[in-house]
């Protein structure tokens, strides 16, 4: 009975988190979806929308939930995805929105990115259609500071087209950045892409995006010093004593020696024997021969 | 302790084993490595010869350095490189045994004994602002016993003891903004008289006490129109400048301290005139101006009074006025004629009175003349002789007396720019190996004589005998291959625009050739070259052409002007065509293709966003064609701090009919941000790399596969406050952050941050692995990281099994455009030495482990094998790693003396490290240039495929013969035996 319990329970949870999952969340107010504890260094934040959606209904997010403690060093951020096809103008292709957050000791980090992926109208099918059969390029830009776009300058990444189709439109962000600011995107499908490239269309036309924030990492750097383990060796104190050598390894200079006189003296003492047996036989076989004459 | 002892001995041992020492022996200096020592392109030269010893001349160069040559050979007696800060403004020789330098806009003031170059004293001026300086070593000016110097250098005129260089007075004149022009003193008097310009439109004189400092008297006086700048002075109270119009002459006079200025119009003097131009020589009572391409003496007379007197054509170099016997004074000018120099030795006083005029043939390739210095001895005849020292447009210096080339030094070759290597010719038919050895006699001697020397029985003769013989034998010095390729060609490209083929044999210069404008225009008659391209390698065929080098040059020092092209042919050194390209020249792509006679195929990038096909041929053209889908390029602007990516677009032929023009389109930025991060040094890998083995070995039998790419660049950059000198900035301060980008997509494969650290970032980038050094603050210590980048995507390919029935993907082409699955292992060390460059060793076929090269802040290079900077280096090493080869950790790298490679020499002014394979796998040749240039051959893991060069065949070959009669006699004997044995 208490298994079947537990079993429900389980499945319930099963059920739920599917529906969770399912569910329509409108994530407008995300205050509460804070990454806490995430280190201003290294932080690596995987988010990924799923198919067609021009609104980021779908999206799955991540799986720390904890209420953020001070809300108001953090502000929303959205920031545009534009693309191009082969050598046009740049047109908006998607949203970026993520939360800024504001360390105590002045610097910015982007956490939280969600994306949402405009879907090709069907003119871009067409332009994109094209670039598959050129096997042309296909550029995506996003402005340098996200704070006051487009900042410096944009940010530009490029991919042949035809790396992206698979099922749907395979696609994945890198975006590389140092406060505030992207310094790259790495732009292109999730696998492989070889070459030489096949021409192919994607059976759906919608994008399978992912996207990953990446920060630096700091220099490793191993700290040693030899004053310290030879003290510890010091410390110690008890000294392994020298591991017992073998009878061999430790006479062996005067075993070979040995061993050389008495083969000497073996040979030696069988060459007498022989001498004599041989002599013998000698001295019989002229007895026969005398004796057959 | 006793076992911390026998550790540490134990450390020892192992560590000496490990290292194989690369020292060598004291004889054997000198058998595969040479030096040369330059001093650079002389600016001011001072002679002295009046006393019996040896002749000599005080030059000071454009490499910032001091030196003292043999006026009889042009030998170097002492020299003295300065910092590349520390830029020389004068130099004088006072009291007549001192060599006096001020450097550094004045702030710097040395002496140096004159007869071994020993420093005497050091005085360093602090100057206020920045100005122009001068230096003034009065001849007959007597302090209390102090014989004054007097300096003028940042707002400062300082008088400074020649005896020991103590600071007798400074003036300031900073407040005024007072710039002394010249400092003059009437012999016999006590008071100098200073001339200088407030704002460059009024003239003071100052009367000072020499004693004192103090300022006696002081005029001034407007001039309006302002002056320019240029001033010679003609007598002791009398100057000329131009005024700011430059068509104006003034000739100012301060007699007794009153100031007079007298202005003739330059058009008063020639017909047409231009824009005039004070020419440096000084000459009493006469002065030099260029005018209209010409150059016109003109005279000063008593009362301020111009009149022209000579004119000459522009391509005159002239000397200083030199008094000579009978109070006149003389001065030399030298002009070109043909393939002739003619030195003419003129009185100032009367031009047509020619003391001396000599022609000498000159080698063309040495281009103009363009300083000239001289000096008079007595002949045997007790008349008047001249010598003259000249330098030329190659920045060669040379001696020339009595219509004789005396001695000549290729200063040229102390500023290297670039440098390739290139093939000897192939040894023809006919020319017997053979012809070296004399006679079998003799080569018997000479192995007798080695073996002497291996037996350690050879007298200090034989030994001598034996380094000569080792000299003569290795037929080193010839002009043609050799089976190990150890005999190359450097080609060095230098400043002066001139092309030298140096032999790695004895470092002698086997061609050398100025590079010549095609289009011979004004505006452009002497381009400067740029880089160096290796443009014609036959190898495989085309074998009967000649090899042939690129040179890329430029007429102009803008980077928007127009580039041009020159083909040299490296077996005789004559160029083989040269072209105006038309368009500017940014950067130069050598392609990975080569056309059916080998010539490669190069890009070169303009400013208008195109790129250049050459050579300009249809087979070009159309292999170009063929891979213009996967041609991809990169800029790098590290004052915007935006590194781009770019592609082919298409052909550029609907703006120009230039059919090897191409548009170029922008794939990908990756943008720094400004206000953190500033680039400060890129770095890629040598095109032409040989990596051996793809795959590395663990010590568990597990493989890493490196990530050899091509298309790697490595990225430093630092945070702009940390940009300045070491120092100028706290650890919270300054950060340095490293990349390795993907050329192709713009991915960024690596990053990597150091807190608290600084440039300057010196780096190597070979196969899959970079090591750069930097400046740690927090630790105060220089710092090596290395990073190695290892690619996962491959790593299923252990299994044997797979390998076997070809389910492997080592054979599929790689694309940039699949997500590169890597991994970077990295580790710092400290390293006890600032570093001016590092490079690493390459060889034929990359199988030999591989040294850094390390040019250190002595000017010496350092070997340091790549084990130490491994980043798997671990504190305890297991048996296993330990027989691998690893190292245990160590916090810094060490640095062994016998590893230097310039052993007891320096490469004065050390700027590059140079590195080629030789054919013998063990074996790189290493050129090492700066003011100085060295040569050695370098064996990172000793030579294991040759025996060395002193082997002893004939002790070889006894032994064979011993033991052949040996083998022979015994067989003679047991045969004996035996049958006596059968007869018993």
């Amino acid at each position: 009975m208490a298994k079947l319990a537990l079993f429900f329970f389980l499945s319930s949870l099963i059920f739920s988190s599917s529906l969770s999952f399912q569910s329509d969340e409108l994530l407008v107010d995300d205050d509460e979806f804070g990454l806490e504890g995430a280190k201003p260094q290294s932080t690596e934040l995987y988010t990924s929308s799923s198919p067609s959606s021009s609104s980021p209904q779908h999206q799955q997010t991540p799986t720390i939930r904890k209420r953020y403690s001070d809300p108001d060093l953090d502000s929303k951020v959205q920031f545009t995805l534009e693309h191009a096809f082969g050598d046009s103008d740049f047109s908006i292709a998607g949203t970026f929105s993520a939360r800024l957050k504001t360390w105590s000791h002045g610097g910015k980090t982007l956490t939280k990115l969600r994306f949402s992926r405009n879907g090709f109208s069907a003119e871009e099918k067409d332009t994109f259609k094209n670039l598959l059969k050129g096997d042309d390029f296909y550029r995506i830009r996003v402005p340098s500071n996200v704070i006051s776009p487009p900042g410096k300058k944009f940010v530009v990444a490029s991919v042949r087209a035809r790396c992206l189709p698979r099922d749907g439109l395979d696609e994945h962000f890198v975006i590389h950045m140092e406060g505030a600011n992207i310094l790259a995107v790495s732009y292109g499908s999730l696998g492989a892409c070889q070459y030489p490239r096949q021409f192919k269309l994607p059976a759906k036309w919608s994008f399978n995006s992912h996207t990953i924030l990446k920060s630096s990492e700091q220099a490793p750097r191993t700290p040693i010093f030899t004053e310290e383990i030879l003290g510890s060796e010091n410390a110690e104190g008890e000294v392994e004593p020298p591991p017992e050598k073998s009878f061999w390894a430790k006479y062996w200079m005067y075993l070979i020696p040995l061993g050389l006189v008495v083969m000497n003296a073996v040979t030696q003492a069988t060459n007498m024997a022989d001498e004599q047996t041989g002599g013998l036989a000698g001295g019989t076989q002229v007895q026969q021969a005398a004796r057959r004459r | 302790m006793a076992m911390a002892i026998r550790f540490t001995l134990l450390l020892l041992l192992f560590l000496s084993s490990a290292i194989v020492s690369f020292s060598l022996y004291e004889d054997q200096v000198g058998l595969m490595d040479w030096h040369q020592r330059y001093i650079g392109k002389v600016k001011h030269a001072v002679f002295h010869t009046q006393k019996t010893g040896r002749k000599r001349v005080i030059v000071s160069t454009e490499e910032n350095v001091v030196a003292s040559l043999d006026l009889r050979h042009g030998e170097i007696f002492w020299r003295h490189v300065l910092g590349t800060n520390d830029a020389i403004d004068g130099v004088d020789i006072a009291l007549g045994k001192y060599v006096i330098t001020l450097s550094s806009e004045g702030s710097a003031l040395r002496a140096w004994n004159l007869p071994d170059g020993q420093m005497v004293w050091e005085t360093s001026l602090h100057g206020a602002q920045h100005s122009k300086s001068l230096l003034s070593v009065p001849t007959n000016l007597k302090v209390d016993k102090a014989y004054p110097i007097l300096v003028f250098g940042g707002g400062y005129l300082h008088a400074v003891s020649a005896i020991d260089g103590e600071v007798l007075w400074k003036k300031d004149f900073t407040a005024e903004g007072f710039e002394v022009q010249r400092v003059l003193q009437p012999p016999g008097s006590s008071i100098i008289y200073v001339l200088g310009f407030v704002n460059s439109s009024e003239a003071v004189v100052y009367q000072i006490d020499s004693k004192s400092g103090e300022v006696v008297a002081q005029k001034n006086m407007a001039f309006p129109a302002g002056f320019s700048g240029e001033i010679s002075s003609v007598s002791s109270d009398k100057v000329v400048v131009l005024d700011s119009t430059r068509s104006i002459l003034v000739t100012i006079g301060f007699l007794d301290g009153d100031i007079s200025f007298q202005k003739t119009s330059i058009s008063d003097l020639v017909e047409d005139s231009g824009k005039a131009e004070i020419l440096s020589p000084l000459l009493s009572n006469m002065l030099a101006v260029k005018v209209n391409k010409r150059t016109i003496f003109v005279r000063v007379g008593g009362e301020g009074k111009l009149e022209v007197v000579d004119s000459l054509s522009d391509e005159t170099a002239m000397s200083d006025s030199l008094p000579v016997a009978d109070d006149q004074v003389a001065f030399a000018s030298v002009h070109h004629e043909g393939s002739k120099i003619h030195l003419m030795v003129k009185l100032v006083d009367d031009l047509d009175t020619v003391l001396l005029r000599e022609s000498i043939q000159m080698d063309q390739h040495r281009g103009r003349v363009h300083k000239v210095f001289i000096n008079n001895y007595i002949r045997t005849d007790r008349s008047n002789g001249f010598r003259a020292l000249i330098v030329m447009e190659d920045h060669s210096l040379l001696l020339l007396q009595q219509g004789a080339i005396v001695w000549s030094r290729e200063e040229g070759l102390a500023s290297v720019t670039d440098v390739t290597t290139a093939e000897l010719p192939v040894e023809k038919d006919g020319v017997s190996v053979a012809k070296v050895e004399h006679t079998l006699f003799d080569w018997l001697k000479g192995h007798m004589l080695k073996l002497k020397g291996t037996l350690l029985l050879a007298s200090p003769e034989d030994v001598a005998a034996i380094q000569e013989m080792r000299m003569k034998s290795s037929g080193r010095n010839k002009l043609t291959r050799d089976h190990n390729g150890f005999r190359k060609l450097f080609i060095a490209l230098t400043r002066a625009g001139k092309l030298f083929a140096l032999h790695t044999g004895d470092g002698r210069i086997v061609w050398s050739m100025l590079l010549n404008s095609p289009s011979k225009s004004e505006t452009c008659e002497r381009p400067s070259g740029i880089s160096l391209y290796q443009w014609q390698v036959p190898h495989h065929h085309a074998m009967d052409e000649n090899p042939s080098v690129l040179v890329v040059g430029r007429c102009g020092s803008d980077s928007s002007a127009p580039g041009v092209l020159s083909f040299v042919d490296v077996y005789t050194g004559k160029e083989i065509s040269s072209s105006d390209m038309g368009h500017s020249v940014v950067q130069v792509m050598p392609l990975p293709f080569t056309d059916s006679t080998e010539q490669r195929l190069h890009l070169i990038a303009d400013t208008n966003g195109h790129v250049h096909l050459y050579p300009k041929t249809s087979e070009a053209l159309s292999i170009f064609q063929h891979e213009f889908q996967n041609v991809y390029w990169y800029t790098v602007e590290a004052d915007e701090g935006i590194i781009r990516g770019h592609a082919m677009k298409s052909s550029c032929s609907s703006e120009t009919a230039d059919e090897y023009c191409f548009t170029t389109r922008e794939l990908w930025t990756v943008v720094f941000p400004s206000e953190s991060e500033k680039v400060i040094s890129t770095l890629t890998r040598k095109p032409n790399e040989v990596v051996h083995t793809q795959a590395k070995v663990n010590t568990d039998q597990d493989l890493l596969y490196k990530y050899v790419s091509r298309n790697l660049l490595f990225v430093a950059t630092v945070s702009p406050k940390g940009a300045g000198e070491i120092g100028s900035a706290t650890p919270e301060e300054s950060t340095l952050v490293v990349y390795l980008i993907d050329t192709i997509t713009g991915r960024i494969l690596h990053r990597l941050s150091h807190q608290g650290c600084q440039g300057p970032v010196h780096a190597v980038f070979s196969e899959n692995w970079v090591v750069y050094h930097y400046f740690n603050l927090r630790a105060h210590k220089y710092e090596v990281t290395v990073v190695e980048i290892y690619d996962q995507s491959r790593a299923e390919n252990k299994n044997v099994w797979k390998l076997v029935l070809g389910k492997h993907n080592l054979t599929a082409p790689i694309s940039s455009y699949s997500r590169p699955e890597v991994f970077t292992k990295s580790q710092s060390y400290f390293f006890a030495q600032s570093v001016k460059t590092i490079a690493v060793t390459s060889t034929a076929k990359g199988i030999t482990s591989k040294q850094l090269l390390i040019g250190t802040i002595g000017d010496q290079i350092l070997a340091l094998d790549k084990r130490f900077v491994d980043p798997r280096r671990t504190l305890n090493p297991s048996q296993a790693e330990k027989e691998e080869g690893i190292i245990p950790l160590t916090d810094s790298l060490p640095i062994i003396p016998q590893s230097y490679i310039t052993h007891s020499l320096k490469v004065e002014g050390l700027r590059g490290i140079v590195t080629a394979p030789a054919k013998l796998e063990s074996t790189t040749h290493v050129f090492a240039y700066g003011v100085d240039l060295f040569y050695t051959r370098l064996a990172p893991s000793k030579t294991y495929d040759s025996l060395t060069d002193d082997f002893s065949y004939a002790l070889l070959l006894i032994t064979i013969v011993a033991l052949v009669a040996a083998i022979y006699i015994t067989w003679v004997l047991s045969e004996k035996k035996e049958l006596s044995e059968k007869w018993r």
